[in-house]
């Protein structure tokens, strides 16, 4: 497969990391860039700076990272790390992704268990608790207009979406019996209709 | 923030990493979809945390740079101080962040390359494709309830309409994360909230 139809593989004449460091840090780089989450970051440092993919590639690997459970950027992370250099590179980009950022954050969360008797301090991270709630809720606003295409159709997706989120939010129901019971239904249907 | 006193065993230890582990195989879409079911889990059913330590945990991994998964190991962090320490809080990070991020992991590093392989299979695209509006219903709903998990009538109000204004702020005219967080932290500390 040459490297015009292989959205995945690298051509040789397109920028790559360097090394295993280079990935690390590149992944560094990235995640302390990225506040309230990383995301925006990956694509804009990975496609637009870096050049190692296009938006298209992107996409692609983004699609496969969000079906795979566990945390979407670290899947993104290991699947593009592994593919130019093995585990290793997984490894690398994986844990450029975490360290430093996981220091960080506990200095900041030690030192907030010091100040956290300041009502001003437990005030604004009340006020930042109810901004990121909202913006994990306008990350899933943001996703609806790509169910637009869905094989399932509009009033279907409308409908297990709608189901879901009563299930969730309002009733409580254990993730798990949403995801396999609702979710495997969703696929069963999509599935079928693939087929038609 | 009001701190617990706990008494962990090991096996509670043990089921702890055995639920992050579990979770970590159902987080498609994110780790954060599985938030209701942590705090069902961690505050409802075991009292482990408080509501306060498990939203603060979300909310300052939020606030901070790096992937918002991190929160994960700040959660364990607390449950950890909450049993006992410094020492078994750093106990707490790595056995939840080992547990979120072990299974997935594996999984990812040897099904990415089966699934691009067979992206064009039937049943790989019916799976991505049937999970969408499920995936996104989860966000929206983990959104939800991390929204109404205040329990002050006379404040709610106040919280509500910052992640309400959040929501429209984001979704609609792309307004930088940055500035509603600091909005949002300015607007707490002032008291308004």
């Amino acid at each position: 497969m040459g490297c015009g139809r292989s959205p995945v593989l690298a051509c040789d004449d397109r920028p790559r990391p360097t090394s295993l460091s280079d990935l690390f840090f590149s992944f560094t780089w990235l995640a302390l860039q990225g506040f309230g989450g990383v995301l925006a970051v990956v694509q804009q440092e990975l496609v637009e700076r870096k050049r190692w993919m296009t938006n298209e590639e992107f996409v692609e690997n983004w699609a496969v990272a969000q079906i795979l459970p566990g945390p979407n950027v670290i899947n993104i992370s290991i699947m593009i790390g592994s593919r130019y250099f093995g585990l290793p590179g997984a490894l690398a980009a994986m844990s450029g992704m975490i360290v430093l950022p996981l220091l960080l954050l506990l200095v900041l969360t030690v030192s907030y268990q010091q100040f956290s008797d300041i009502p001003a301090v437990a005030g604004a991270l009340r006020g930042m608790g109810a901004v990121a709630a909202g913006l994990i809720m306008a990350t899933g606003l943001k996703m609806l207009p790509a169910l637009r295409k869905n094989p399932l159709g509009v009033p279907l997706c409308a409908l297990f979406a709608g189901v879901c989120f009563v299930c969730i939010a309002l009733l409580r129901v254990p993730l798990v019996y949403v995801l396999f019971g609702l979710g495997g239904i969703a696929c069963v249907i999509a599935y079928w209709r693939i087929g038609r | 923030m009001t701190a617990l006193m706990i008494d962990l065993q090991w096996h509670d230890w043990l089921s702890l990493f055995l639920h992050y582990a579990m979770l970590s195989l159902i987080s498609i879409g994110g780790v954060i979809t599985t938030v209701p079911e942590m705090h069902r889990y961690l505050v409802d059913q075991h009292a482990w945390l408080t509501d306060a330590q498990f939203n603060g945990s979300i909310a300052i991994a939020q606030a901070a740079p790096g992937p918002n998964m991190l929160f994960v190991g700040i959660v364990g962090w607390n449950i950890g101080l909450n049993a006992g320490g410094f020492a078994w809080a750093a106990f707490g990070l790595l056995l939840t962040l080992l547990g979120t991020l072990l299974p997935s992991s594996l999984l990812t590093y040897f099904a990415a390359q089966w699934g691009h392989r067979n992206r064009e299979l039937r049943a790989v695209r019916a799976f991505k494709l049937g999970m969408g509006p499920i995936v996104v219903a989860l966000l929206v709903a983990t959104g939800w309830i991390l929204a109404g998990a205040h329990r002050d009538a006379q404040q709610d109000w106040r919280l509500w309409l910052l992640s309400a204004l959040t929501v429209v702020l984001v979704a609609r005219y792309r307004v930088h994360i940055l500035w509603l967080l600091a909005l949002g932290g300015i607007l707490g500390a002032s008291g308004w909230i």
